[in-house]
């Protein structure tokens, strides 16, 4: 056996091996976008948790600083970050409940994993424009 | 930290172009990875020209057609022709199967085929991986039988119902293709099992005749060797025996909650 090692394919070669190419050559699909997305979107809920406290110090602090707030929020670019970190919030939620499901042992199946995917990015975006829909109806 | 970029001993060059088979009709394209371990140089990607009136329908009848016919330094695995050796897995336009039982027309749109060695691994010479820690992974969940009580005179015995429970396990071929086109293996195959090692786990978790559950979970119970699934799913989108690993996976760490309860 270990001569059959020592003369395994390589030995002895001194160029080191080439790595195969992975994410430059793979065909993404969507379970593997969604779980990137929702990595993500995870990591920008940290951003946008800090824009709540925030808001919350600023209102605690008075009138003068919560009207900067509201400045800042109330600019387009803001507003953008707004809408981002509202679908940010529901692409994680939903992605949380894709996962509880997969983790009860469900929807594994092809057409289920595909469908529970496609439903996590279409789903946050519906649920996005609803609430704001909601919210500048009412503002 | 994953590393998504290759190193740079890995990057690819454009290779040689070989000539068109004179007078063929029916052409497909054909672009593979090459790396020599002699030459020195970087891996490259080589343009074949494939005649398909002279050629089989699947990817490796056509590989086999380069190598035959065109260039016969062309260096891959196989052996059964008919996915029950997994010796042709490769990655096929992007995904991960079996270049025998792949049709050419099914992977592709019948011109252009992209052909690289499975990925995220050192490669041995072309389409070539070294697969050493992969099976190694499999070595080490003891993939046989384990019993404490003294073996029955003639054999262990299982209803019909328990063996049953087997079927979507036991026809695993071990190719590699589902743990290759894992993410989570590919940045931490070192320590995470991957979902062909896991799968086969399972499956001797579940057989009734084994008597070795407890030490068996006790030995995944690992914050990596198992819990590094993320359910990305590719394991279970490219087996080619249409296996589910991802499920597997799944049941196992179901069995490591309910034996807490």
């Amino acid at each position: 056996m270990s001569e059959v090692r020592a003369r395994a394919p390589g030995a002895g070669v001194e160029q080191a091996r080439p790595l195969s190419p992975h994410l430059q050559i793979y065909r993404w699909t969507w379970t593997m976008a969604m779980s990137v997305v929702h990595r993500i979107t995870g990591c920008a809920l940290y951003g946008g948790t800090l824009l709540v406290v925030w808001w919350l110090v600023a209102l605690a602090a008075g009138p003068g600083p919560y009207a900067t707030v509201q400045w800042v929020m109330n600019s387009i670019l803001g507003r953008l970050v707004l809408i981002g970190f509202t679908w940010a919030l529901f692409h994680h939620m939903l992605g949380g409940i894709r996962h509880f499901i997969w983790d009860l042992g469900y929807g594994f199946e092809r057409e289920a994993r595909m469908n529970l995917a496609r439903f996590t990015l279409f789903g946050s975006l519906a649920l996005t424009v609803v609430v704001w829909v909601i919210a500048l109806a009412l503002a | 930290m994953a590393e998504f970029t290759l190193p740079k001993n890995s990057r690819m060059t454009e290779g040689k172009t070989w000539p068109k088979p004179a007078s063929a009709q029916r052409v497909t394209t054909f672009r593979v990875y090459r790396w020599n371990p002699d030459d020195g140089k970087n891996p490259s990607i080589d343009t074949y020209y494939v005649d398909r009136d002279d050629c089989g329908p699947m990817v490796l009848d056509a590989l086999l057609w380069i190598k035959n016919k065109v260039d016969p330094t062309l260096t891959l695995r196989r052996s059964c022709r008919e996915g029950i050796c997994g010796s042709c897995s490769m990655n096929i336009n992007g995904a991960n199967t079996l270049a025998c039982t792949m049709g050419i027309d099914e992977c592709s749109d019948g011109k252009l085929v992209k052909i690289y060695p499975l990925p995220h691994m050192p490669v041995v010479k072309d389409l070539v991986p070294d697969l050493t820690t992969f099976y190694t992974q499999h070595a080490s969940i003891e993939p046989y039988l384990k019993t404490v009580t003294p073996s029955p005179e003639k054999e262990w015995r299982q209803s019909p119902e328990d063996r049953q429970k087997l079927d979507g396990l036991y026809e695993c071929i071990l190719c590699a293709c589902c743990t290759t086109s894992c993410p989570s293996y590919w940045w931490n195959g070192d320590r995470y099992l991957g979902p062909a090692a896991l799968l086969q786990a399972y499956r001797w978790l579940i057989d009734s005749r084994d008597e070795d559950t407890g030490e068996r979970l006790d030995r995944l119970e690992d914050p990596f060797r198992l819990y590094r699934c993320h359910t990305i799913m590719n394991c279970a989108n490219v087996c080619p025996k249409h296996l589910n690993p991802a499920k597997a996976i799944a049941e196992i760490k179901k069995m490591m909650v309910t034996r807490q309860l």
